[in-house]
């Protein structure tokens, strides 16, 4: 199974060289047999006596991680769309794209959402899973951005990036917590589990971490607003990702888990809560598109809700319908878009308001979208497999469980009510797209090319697709035992033979469904005189504002924020970072209890030393004060000869003559470079900066006089100085221990000061000699 | 005595870091100096000023000196701050011919970096 599903992606490799012969042949006729293959590989499970397969590949077992897949009715369901409706797509596609266009990238991003896809459906293990599902959004995202000259695509294919990925992240959050409290990687492992997630504190965590990746993922309310953006991307794209398979990735998943979660509250609450809500709002904005594939996008967001919904209800007849409503949706959907393509195609665009009367001029396209459309708005007529999940749909959401809380029963007593509305908008949104593309009267001159029949090859696929929403119409046994009964089991854990039926009785769902007929038409005829509810809809609370805002103060919050600090000037950022030093240091001696005070001084306080130290400290009290630089320069070398005497009282010869050696050069060396200089009279600081100034200075100085005093009045160690006195002579055959010290027992830091004192010398020589050729010192 | 001397590295700091949040260049370095300066007798004094005789042995049998280590750090100290002090001055120097201004608030690079 491994192999099934990398083949696209390993065939994806082999593109670019079969690119060379584009001029002779379509890739497209390459690429084609690799669904075909997959679909027939997966078909042979079809039957009534179907048992769950399990395989295992090792990937990363010390992580637990390996490709582990499992096929069950409901990945199987899923595998023979992605492979099904994959074949049609790339045959629709090979008509659609032209040989001009870049058919190798289309192909190879095609092959790899494909794999991504079915490694989706079939892994068993979280973190593949995840893995698949983020090469998707991926693979989505290039294929929404296949003209990415378009200014719109390059839009929509970020906004479904940004969006799908916060989702896939979310996810990942979940999974990690999942895999951590069950101990297993495994789905089937994390499922046996049910009663531990229930009973865990992180149950909520865990259940909007996985559920936001799935609703990004299929686009429900709030998240919808990334789908009708990717509609610039190729009518077969959209055809295929777009409404038959990736947006099913959020429903497979939300189906995967629904077992862990049964009997939970808020899964029913959210999920069935937030489905309901996304199939009316977006069935009621499908109708205010003028946008062919607009009108489609909201469509497919509104099905999608439908069956969140309806996996959310969870109870054995919802599931079995959202499992029907999964292939219908997929069938009729798929055949929309493939006609909403034709039409783009043949007339040049894609404006329904441009549209009308094609009936006569586009004859088999009509047929074709006539079957879609009635079928997507559930008209009963016995040939319309969507009547039937329309029905089912009706039927569960009027037979769900009690729940304990008073927010689960209020939902549930609305659903039906609220199913019902949705339901009437569909209708009318389905009968607007047919009716206004191929009804009225043609405005020929108004339309970029002059319109005909498409060729056939571009029909083959539509024409499948519908003959496949006709047969499971007439037929719905063929699919009902052999894969919806396996799916529903998988989802439910309860076996039981459905019998779809047209005819109930005179029950509820039959009333609804007249209802929705009746009021339906009834909207739609009398469209017009509504219309302009659309228009006092103010479009400046849309959730699309809202996310290009969000895009936009990401940008610009952040810049502000860094502009504010990062001003460029170094005596702000010394400031940030001694007062940072400051803080970090009280706030440690503090907590720690860290200052230690020893009364009692080891050695006695001398008259000569506190003399030298008051010098000093006049000294360099004296550099501030000091207004002339050279006056300053000079004050410092005081300090550094005060410094010089303390070495000498405190017994260090060879510091001493270090020092006086070297503050003599220091101060030859400053006078020498600022001596030179011209004058420049600095602005002087405001008191305001002064004080801040003194301030910071002060509170470190006297932080590290603390810190020197709590440091020498808790020695814990002896010094190991002893050793090198008493090795000096021995060892190093010296006498000047510091000495031996330097150059023998650690001679390896003489070794490098020597190095950057070299370095020192080689950048004061290159400082000075090397300029740029123009300049003349 | 260790307390007057942590006192005189702590005003040695204090004025170091006043000196370093100053507008002209020269008066940074004289800072970086003063601090160098704290952060050796810091040492110094750590390493305790117990008396003792300077640490070259002239008699091998006592042990009565004062603590080496610290010395031979503040050397090493002693000497990188040198080659660091120059290399700034000299910096500092060109830095202040090359835009005419030692000013550190107009030194801020420009918007197109």
């Amino acid at each position: 199974m491994l192999l099934i599903v990398l083949l696209p992606l390993i065939f994806a490799l082999f593109i670019p060289i079969m690119n060379k012969r584009k001029e002779q042949i379509h890739i497209g006729y390459f690429v084609i047999w690799i669904p075909i293959v997959i679909f027939i590989f997966f078909a042979r499970y079809l039957g009534a006596d179907f048992e769950p397969i399990k395989q295992h590949f090792n990937w990363i077992p010390s992580l637990h991680i390996s490709f582990d897949f499992y096929l069950d009715g409901l990945s199987l369901l899923f595998v023979l769309l992605i492979s099904g409706i994959g074949a049609l797509v790339t045959l629709y596609s090979i008509f659609y794209l032209d040989k001009s266009e870049k058919l190798a990238h289309f192909y190879i991003y095609l092959l790899m959402f494909m794999s991504a896809m079915l490694g989706v459906v079939l892994s068993d293990n979280v973190f593949v899973l995840y893995t698949f599902w983020e090469l998707t959004s991926i693979s989505s995202f290039l294929l929404i951005g296949y003209w990415n000259y378009k200014k719109e695509s390059r839009y929509g294919a970020l906004k479904s990036m940004l969006i799908t990925v916060f989702g896939g992240l979310s996810m990942l959050g979940g999974f990690i917590l999942l895999s951590n409290i069950t101990g297993t990687t495994s789905i089937q492992g994390i499922l046996s589990e049910s009663d531990v997630i229930l009973n865990h504190t992180y149950l909520p965590l865990i259940l909007g971490f996985v559920i936001l990746g799935a609703f990004t993922k299929s686009a429900q309310f709030p998240f919808h607003i990334w789908l009708p953006d990717a509609m610039e991307a190729p009518t077969p794209v959209s055809a295929y990702l777009h409404s038959a398979t990736m947006v099913k990735a959020g429903i497979y998943l939300i189906a995967r888990m629904s077992p862990l979660f049964h009997g939970y509250d808020w899964f029913f609450i959210v999920v069935a809560g937030i489905g309901i809500l996304t199939l009316c709002w977006a069935s009621f904005l499908a109708v205010r598109q003028t946008d062919l594939k607009g009108i489609l996008a909201y469509s497919t967001i509104s099905q999608l809700g439908m069956i969140m919904t309806m996996l959310g209800i969870g109870t054995e007849i919802a599931v079995f319908a959202a499992m029907f409503h999964i292939l219908n949706h997929a069938t009729f959907k798929g055949s929309l878009f493939m006609v909403a393509g034709i039409i783009d195609h043949e007339t040049g665009t894609r404006d329904i308001r441009k549209l009308g009367g094609l009936m006569t001029l586009l004859p088999i396209s009509a047929t074709l979208a006539f079957f879609g459309t009635f079928s997507m708005a559930g008209v009963p007529l016995p040939f319309l497999n969507g009547f039937y999940s329309k029905e089912l749909f009706f039927d569960a959401t009027l037979h769900g469980s009690e729940y304990s809380t008073a927010i689960a029963n209020f939902i549930q007593h609305a659903l039906p009510w609220l199913a019902v509305f949705g339901s009437i908008f569909t209708f009318v949104y389905s009968m607007y797209f047919v009716f206004g593309i191929f009804r009225g009267k043609a405005k020929l001159e108004q339309l970029p090319r002059k319109p005909h029949e498409a060729p056939i090859g571009m029909l083959i696929s539509p024409i499948l697709l519908v003959i496949g929403v006709i047969t499971i119409g007439l037929f719905p046994s063929l699919v009902n035992g052999t894969l919806l009964e396996h799916a529903a089991y998988a989802v439910s854990g309860i076996h039981e033979p459905h019998k779809i039926k047209f005819w109930h009785g005179f029950i509820p769902p039959l009333y609804m469904s007249l209802a929705v007929v009746g009021i339906g038409t009834l909207l739609f005829v009398t469209k017009k005189k509504w219309d302009t509810v659309y228009k006092k809809l103010s479009d400046r609370f849309t959730f699309n504002r809202l996310y290009d805002l969000l895009i936009a103060k990401t940008e610009t919050v952040p810049a502000s924020i860094t502009k504010s600090y990062m001003t460029g000037s170094l005596r702000l950022y010394a400031q940030l970072i001694i007062v940072a030093m400051f803080i970090v240091s009280i706030f440690t001696l503090v907590t720690s209890d860290g200052f230690a005070f020893l009364e009692a001084d080891p050695s006695e306080i001398k008259i000569s030393e506190l003399l030298v130290a008051i010098m000093m400290i006049v000294a360099a009290v004296g550099t501030i004060v000091a207004r002339n630089n050279v006056a300053a320069i000079l004050i410092l070398g005081v300090v550094g000869y005060g410094l010089s005497i303390l070495f000498v009282i405190y017994r260090a010869p060879d510091l001493a003559l270090t020092q006086l050696v070297i503050e003599t050069i220091t101060v030859a060396l400053f006078l020498l470079c600022f001596y030179h200089l011209p004058k420049m009279k600095p602005k002087q600081d405001t008191v305001r900066t002064k004080l801040i100034n003194a301030a910071i200075s002060i509170g470190f100085g006297t932080l590290l006089t603390l810190v020197a005093i709590s440091a020498h009045s808790s020695k814990w160690f002896p010094s190991i100085s002893e050793y090198f006195i008493e090795t000096s002579h021995t060892l190093g055959g010296g006498d000047n221990v510091v000495n031996v010290i330097l150059v023998d027992m650690r001679g390896l830091d003489t070794l490098f000061e020597i190095t950057v004192l070299g370095i020192a010398a080689l950048g004061i020589y290159s400082l000075i000699k090397i300029r740029k050729n123009k300049e003349v010192d | 005595m260790e307390i007057i001397m942590s006192i005189l590295a702590g005003i040695l700091f204090t004025t170091g870091i006043y000196n370093l949040l100053q507008k002209q260049l020269i008066r940074i370095i004289i800072g970086t100096g003063l601090l160098s300066h704290g952060a050796h007798l810091f040492i110094l004094t750590m390493g305790g000023l117990t008396d003792g005789k300077p640490p070259i042995l002239t008699d091998h049998d006592s042990h009565n000196y004062v603590d080496p280590l610290p010395q031979a750090l503040i050397l090493t100290s002693i000497v990188i701050s040198f080659g660091v002090t120059s290399l700034l001055l000299v910096l500092a120097y060109r830095a202040a011919k090359e835009n005419e201004t030692d000013n550190m608030d107009q030194l801020r690079g420009n918007d197109y970096e």
